[in-house]
């Protein structure tokens, strides 16, 4: 395959370091995962279209009625037993979370997988102040100990495959080398086994909260968000206030959903309904149950015409179906959130640094397959990385203009027929002037890879006019 | 996709011939005036028209593109029918302006001209009502559906015309949904991505062996067709409209 030179963008720039390996991992298990999702939907709803545009109604709803549904939920929590906690922001959500564990002298913290702790980094926070937090999902704590990052938002080690996971093992003092699968998962669930043991405490996200009845939602497929509440006597869960959904009811919609456009599965082999801490006479389960609700910028989202993000229930779909993240992978994306949902979440979220990420936006071909055809609750996620196109345009032109070719020109052009019509007829020059040295940017990194068609401006009007003076 | 509920119907109607096609593909021009006249419609060709201002609104810079389509909105005043033949020009008319313009005084203005607008192939089947096509084509194609068409009439209006021509199959390819890498400014922006979502889509197209590769926008066919020639195994490619004239004139029914 022969490559084609980079220019300025940074995604496009990544693509040339992303390794066949990691292309071919990343690129068969997105593709895998959307024809399971499509399959599955199709199969099991009469009208899958409908049923997403059903949640997308749901999720607007109760975002337009966030101010009545968050101190609902508030009160169910704390109806339920819970305690209930607000962050303004990372530094806010780290500092209260140190204190809860602090004060109950909390040094050793298993971990559910959680995209929320991830934004606001929490696991370097806890382990600067002496705290161990392990992550518990396989794939998390595979990332944990190759010092790596997540590179998609459902299925974190996509990037990697199993003789670099064997590595990973082995480096780690998890047994010599062996990259069957099955053995990994098994020194895994022995080294975790431990761990789950000897934790004071458990941090989960959440992937719904349900503002009528405080139960807090959580779906996995390894039963590691379960193990990490079973020991355990405390039970933090971090969740951004955009989780909240009405009522019990409308689980039956999300679940069904979102386990479909995640995985391709009917259902995760664990979805766990936590009401509280322990009640009397239960067994087992923590004594203690805090739910931080963070905000983080997302407030702030709501009062915007990129509001409708917010609806995103983290399953990926957008990932897996998008061309440029099957060629870019998650890293590409220089934040937590990668693909089209982290297009559009992560330089919204980075509030007054928007400018650093307003390059991810423009790193699509507005192809309109993740909000059309994959997201779940109808986001149109194409639409707002083009508002944040203008938005980038309107507050950074000397930066975005990097991305593209300026436009003023061409505006010129386009509103004055006389001069549109004169510059194509002299664009017939371009026929005989060898592009591929041609020293207009645009013009090359068209070239580099691709011919140009003959150049046949004016062919047309020559045609129709000669056709009506017949 | 913002697909108008109702749009303008009638024989009387004017062609946007798209910026690409007046540079480069007159042919599909030609083709999209003679299959119009041949199923009765009066076309007249505005002169002043130049580009719907998809370039600049897809760049990010709406006070450009915004200053194109209302270029657009004066040019092709009247109330009947605009036909385009080019999927990505039509939705860039009702679905793009539609985000451009929501905060514009002139947004009643802009969204009439929107509502006006067609894609050729979902005009024929869906303004004037035609259901099959005659004529013969004996070749495997391969249809590429562009992105800028999910949510409207076109793809299926393009398989039932090219469908209904004797001798044509239509052979299926993998990964249908996925882009072609084109995305207008990004091709240059993003060479590296385009390219090898180009490839990609290549190499799709490819395995289903077809003798032609159709689509009903010549933005896409540019960039797979360029890329082909580039690597050295150069596929014909066709706009649909071009298939439907070609059977036409190979039957005498048209000049």
């Amino acid at each position: 395959m022969n490559k084609v030179p980079c220019f300025g963008q940074p995604v496009d720039k990544f693509v040339a370091t992303v390794s066949d390996e990691v292309y071919h991992s990343v690129h068969s298990a997105s593709a895998i995962k959307s024809d399971k999702r499509r399959e599955l939907l199709a199969r099991d709803f009469p009208d899958p279209r409908r049923l997403r545009e059903i949640a997308g109604q749901i999720k607007r709803h109760t975002l337009d009625s966030l101010d009545k549904y968050l101190p609902l939920a508030v009160a169910s929590l704390e109806r339920n037993g819970a305690k209930v906690h607000f962050a303004a922001d990372g530094d806010e959500a780290r500092r209260v979370i140190h204190q809860i564990l602090q004060e109950r002298g909390a040094r050793k913290i298993v971990k559910s997988k959680s995209m929320v702790t991830e934004e606001i980094h929490l696991n370097d926070y806890l382990a600067e102040r002496g705290i161990e937090a392990i992550e518990t999902d396989l794939g998390e704590f595979i990332v944990q100990i190759d010092g790596d990052q997540p590179s998609h938002i459902v299925t974190p080690i996509v990037h990697k495959n199993r003789r670099q996971i064997a590595e990973s093992f082995e480096r780690h003092g998890l047994g010599a080398y062996n990259d069957d699968p099955e053995t990994i998962t098994r020194r895994a669930r022995k080294f975790m086994r431990d761990k789950y043991l000897a934790a004071d405490a458990g941090i989960t996200g959440a992937n719904f909260v349900v503002a009528e009845t405080g139960r807090l939602v959580l779906v996995t497929n390894e039963g590691n968000s379960r193990f990490s509440l079973a020991a355990p006597r405390l039970h933090i869960a971090l969740v951004g206030i955009e989780k909240i959904v009405p009522a019990d009811r409308d689980l039956a919609v999300f679940l069904n959903l979102l386990v479909r456009s995640a995985t391709g599965q009917q259902f995760t082999a664990y979805t766990e309904f936590i009401t509280g801490p322990r009640a009397d006479g239960q067994r087992s389960g923590p004594s203690e149950t805090h739910v931080v609700f963070l905000d983080n910028g997302r407030s702030e989202i709501l009062a915007t015409e990129y509001r409708d993000i917010l609806r995103c229930i983290r399953c990926g779909a957008c990932l897996n179906i998008c061309p440029v993240y099957r060629q870019a992978s998650g890293h590409a994306y220089r934040s937590v959130y990668p693909g089209p949902i982290g297009a559009v979440l992560s330089p919204l979220l980075a509030g007054g640094d928007f400018a650093r990420l307003a390059d991810l936006p423009k790193a699509c071909s507005v192809c309109g397959a993740c909000g059309g055809d994959a997201c779940p609750v109808c986001i149109p996620l194409s639409d707002l990385l083009l508002r944040l196109r203008d938005k980038a345009k309107r507050e950074h032109a000397s930066l975005s203009a990097r991305g593209v070719p300026p436009m003023g020109g061409f505006a010129e052009l386009a509103a004055r027929p006389v001069l549109w019509r004169g510059a194509l007829s002299a664009g017939r020059a371009l026929n005989y002037f060898p592009l591929d040295l041609a020293p207009v940017p645009p013009l090359s990194r068209w070239t580099a890879a691709r011919t140009l068609p003959e150049f046949r401006g004016g062919e047309f009007r020559r045609w129709w006019k000669k056709r009506h003076h017949e | 996709m913002i697909v108008p509920a109702e749009r303008a119907v009638g024989k009387q109607v004017q062609l946007m011939a798209t910026c690409l096609y007046d540079a480069f593909f007159d042919d599909v021009a030609r083709a999209t005036v003679q299959v119009l006249e041949y199923l009765g419609c009066e076309v007249v060709f505005p002169e002043g028209q130049t580009c719907c201002g998809q370039p600049a609104f897809n760049a990010g810079d709406w006070v450009v593109a915004r200053k194109v389509v209302r270029h657009a909105a004066a040019t092709f005043s009247g109330s009947g029918p605009i036909v385009v033949p080019s999927g990505s020009c039509a939705a860039m008319l009702f679905h793009g302006a539609a985000l451009a313009f929501e905060h514009e005084p002139d947004w009643p203005a802009v969204r009439e001209l929107g509502a006006r607008t067609w894609e050729v192939l979902d005009f024929i089947v869906s303004g004037l009502g035609v259901r099959k096509w005659e004529g013969e084509c004996r070749k495997k194609i391969a249809f590429h559906s562009s992105c800028h068409l999910r949510g409207t009439g076109t793809p299926a209006a393009a398989r039932l015309l090219l469908g209904s021509l004797r001798g044509l199959e239509i052979v299926e390819h993998a990964e249908p949904e996925q882009c072609c890498g084109f995305g207008g400014t990004f091709s240059v922006s993003f060479p590296h991505i385009s390219a090898n979502m180009g490839r990609l889509k290549l190499e799709n197209i490819r395995a289903a062996e077809p003798d032609l590769l159709v689509a009903a926008d010549m933005s896409c066919l540019m960039h797979l067709r360029g890329l082909a020639e580039k690597l050295g195994n150069p596929l014909p490619v066709k706009h649909a409209i071009q298939v439907l004239r070609d059977a036409l004139s190979a039957e005498g029914k048209i000049k």
